[in-house]
C-alpha cells in the first residue's frame, strides 16, 4: 500500500479487493459487492472526487467517480465485454433499460445508446467485443466537475 | 452503380433463389458482376436499403439506414428442409447469424448441444441491446454461397423464454420483431466469431456470452471456437476472406436504395481491391483512429453497416451542432453542415473523409423515408461511421486470420 504521487494532485493506492459500487450509491455501503468483480482496484483522488479504477476479471477497465459526500455520482467502462450494469447503474437499471429498448424503437434502427434524462444520463458506444460507456447523475456531479471531465 | 428506387426492390424474398444463378445482381451491380470464369461460384447478394419488416401493421415503425437481405437455411445436409427469410440486417459491426423464432416458421433446425445432450444457449450482447436464444445448426446459402454446418443464433425461442440475470444485466432484451427491428441479424464483421477465445476459457474471466440449459436451469458454459455463432462467410469453400458493401451515394432522403454485397476480397475478377486503401485495424478492438479538428481519436473508429446513422462526438465539442429537442441522439444542425475528418489505420495508412450532418428531425420527418444521408447523433469520444458512410462507397471487410491480396484481415479498405 504505497501512495504516490502524481501530477501533483493524485495519489494512487493500490489495494488487495476491488469496490464496486453503484451509481447514486454511497461508496460505504458497498464492501458487500468487493467480490463481485473481480480484479485489481486503484484509488486516486483530487479536491473534486475520488476515483476508483477496477480492472474486471473479464477484461473491463471499470472507474466509478466517488464525490466528496460518498456518493458514487459517475461511473464509466471500456472493455471487450459489458460490465454487470445492473451492478453498476444500481438503482437506475431498470430506469437505463426502458430507456434503452424506448430508444431503439425511436431510433428507427440500431446505434449507440444516449439517454438523457433529467435526473440520469447514459452513454453506450462501441460493437461486437468493443464497448465503453459512460452514466453520472447530473446534479450530483462535484461544484467544479462537467459532464466532459468524466472519461 | 445504378440506383433502383423502392418500387423496383421490393423482391427480397426472390433474392436468393435469383443469386443461385451466376450473374444475379444485374438489377443493382451489373457493372462488377462476372466471376472469374467459368466455374466461379455467383458471389453478389443484392441489399436493399429500406424501411424494412417493421415498417406495415402492426408495427407501423419504419426503419431508417438499416441494409436488408435474405438468407435461405437448410437443416444441415438437406436441399428441401429449407426456408428463405426476408428482412435480414447487415451489419458489419458484428460475427454471426441470428435469426428471430418467429421467422423460422417452416423448418426446424437441429439444437446445438453439450456432450451430455443439454442444449446450448446463447446470450449476445449489442451495444444497444441483447439477443437470447438458442444455438442451432443450418446449411446457410447467400447468392452461390454455401456455409454448411453454421451454427447461429435463434433469438426469442419459446422453449428458452427465461432469460438468465446475468444475461439481461448487460442490457434491455431485442427479442422480437418490433425490438430488433429486423426478422435477423447477419454479422459479417471483422471478427471470425463473436465471443473468441474467451468463451473457450471458464472461470471469471468467461464473459458469459454461451450457457448449458438442463431442465434445471441454464448455467454459464465454455464454447470452443468451432462451435461459437461464426461468421458465416469463414465457412464458405471459397470467397471466404471478406465482403464487400456497395451502396449508391444518397442526397437528402429517400425512399431506399439497392447495392451489393459481394463476397470474398480477390477471389474472383469482381472483387479485387481495384485502388481502395487498406486500413488496418487495433485486433483486439477492431478500431482505426479518427481525427477530427487536430484532435486525435485513438483506437475509437470503427466502420458499422449495423449502425443507422454517423454517431461521433457530441454538441459539447467546438463546431458540433446541438442534438434534436425530441431525439436526443440525432442532431439538428439548421441547415446541412460539412465536415471532414481523417481515419488512420494502425498500418499508417492515413485518408480524408467528406461527410454531411443534416437536420435529423428534417431527414426522418416522412415515415416512408428509408435511407437518409446527413442522419448523425452523438457519441462522445468515438467515431462510429455507419451506414450513410457507405453511400457512395465499396467497403471491404476483411476477416482476421483470413489471407488476401491485401494482405491478413483483419482491415477494412474503401
Amino acid at each position: 500500500m504505497n501512495p504516490r504521487i502524481m501530477r501533483g494532485l493524485l495519489a494512487f493506492l493500490l489495494l488487495p479487493l476491488p469496490a464496486l459500487a453503484s451509481l447514486g450509491g454511497d461508496v460505504t455501503s458497498v464492501q458487500s459487492d468487493q467480490a463481485k468483480m473481480q480484479g485489481s482496484l486503484r484509488t486516486s483522488s483530487n479536491n473534486s472526487y475520488t476515483l476508483h479504477e477496477i480492472q474486471t476479471s473479464t477484461g473491463v477497465a471499470v472507474k466509478e467517480y466517488v464525490s466528496p459526500s460518498g456518493k458514487v455520482f459517475a461511473v464509466t467502462w471500456q472493455g471487450p465485454f459489458h460490465p454487470d450494469l445492473r451492478q453498476l447503474l444500481g438503482t437506475y437499471f431498470d430506469q437505463f433499460t426502458q430507456a434503452e429498448q424506448a430508444q431503439r424503437t425511436q431510433r428507427r434502427g440500431h446505434g449507440p445508446v444516449s439517454i438523457q434524462q433529467a435526473g440520469f444520463v447514459v452513454q453506450i458506444a462501441g460493437h461486437m467485443r468493443s464497448f465503453s460507456g459512460k452514466a453520472y447523475v447530473p446534479q450530483m456531479l462535484p461544484a467544479g466537475i462537467r459532464a466532459e471531465d468524466i472519461r | 452503380m445504378i440506383r433502383v428506387r423502392l418500387q423496383n426492390v421490393l423482391y427480397w424474398g426472390l433474392a436468393g433463389a435469383l443469386a443461385a444463378t451466376a450473374g444475379c445482381s444485374g438489377s443493382s451491380n451489373g457493372g462488377s458482376t462476372g466471376g472469374g470464369g467459368g466455374g466461379s461460384t455467383a458471389n453478389v447478394q443484392a441489399i436493399s436499403v429500406t424501411t424494412g419488416p417493421t415498417a406495415g401493421p402492426p408495427l407501423n415503425s419504419p426503419y431508417i439506414n438499416g441494409a436488408f437481405t435474405s438468407v435461405t437455411v437448410c437443416v444441415p445436409g438437406s436441399t428441401t428442409s429449407c426456408q428463405t427469410i426476408s428482412g435480414i440486417l447487415v451489419d458489419t459491426g458484428s460475427s454471426g447469424l441470428r435469426i428471430l423464432s418467429s421467422a423460422l416458421t417452416s423448418v426446424s433446425l437441429p439444437q446445438q448441444t453439450a456432450a451430455n445432450g443439454d442444449a446450448i444457449v446463447e446470450c449476445l450482447p449489442f451495444v444497444d441491446g441483447i439477443t437470447w436464444g438458442p444455438v442451432q445448426t443450418a446449411d446457410m446459402t447467400i447468392a452461390g454461397e454455401k456455409a454448411k454446418s453454421l451454427p447461429i443464433q435463434v433469438i426469442g425461442s419459446s422453449n428458452f423464454s427465461t432469460i438468465p440475470k446475468a444475461c439481461t444485466n448487460f442490457g434491455a432484451p431485442e427479442d422480437d420483431l418490433s425490438t430488433l427491428g429486423a426478422n435477423g441479424i447477419l454479422g459479417v464483421g471483422p471478427a471470425a466469431q463473436d465471443c473468441g477465445t474467451a468463451c473457450t476459457v471458464s472461470g471469471p474471466s468467461n464473459p458469459g456470452l454461451y450457457y448449458v440449459c438442463p431442465a434445471a436451469g441454464c448455467e454459464v458454459t465454455t464454447q470452443s471456437l468451432s462451435n461459437q455463432v461464426v461468421n458465416p462467410i469463414v465457412l464458405f469453400a471459397a470467397d471466404n476472406n471478406g465482403v464487400i458493401i456497395e451502396l449508391p451515394s444518397v442526397t437528402g432522403s429517400e425512399a431506399g436504395v439497392s447495392g451489393s454485397m459481394i463476397f470474398g476480397i480477390g477471389t474472383q475478377a469482381n472483387n479485387g481491391l481495384g485502388n481502395a486503401t487498406v486500413y488496418t485495424m487495433d485486433p483486439s478492438t477492431g478500431n482505426f483512429t479518427t481525427v477530427f479538428n487536430n484532435v486525435t481519436y485513438s483506437d475509437a473508429g470503427f466502420l458499422d453497416s449495423g449502425s443507422n446513422a454517423i454517431y461521433f462526438l457530441d454538441s459539447n465539442t467546438q463546431g458540433m451542432p446541438p442534438t434534436c429537442a425530441d431525439a436526443t441522439f440525432w442532431y439538428c444542425p439548421t441547415g446541412t453542415q460539412n465536415f471532414s475528418a481523417t481515419n488512420q489505420g494502425a498500418n499508417g495508412a492515413s485518408g480524408t473523409i467528406q461527410f454531411v450532418v443534416g437536420n435529423a428531425d428534417t431527414l426522418t420527418a416522412n415515415e416512408t423515408i428509408g435511407v437518409a444521408n446527413g442522419l448523425a447523433g452523438p457519441n462522445p469520444g468515438t467515431f462510429d461511421w455507419g451506414l450513410p458512410f457507405f453511400f457512395g462507397r465499396t467497403v471491404y471487410t476483411a476477416i482476421e486470420g483470413q489471407s488476401t491480396p491485401g494482405g491478413a484481415g483483419p482491415y477494412w479498405a474503401y
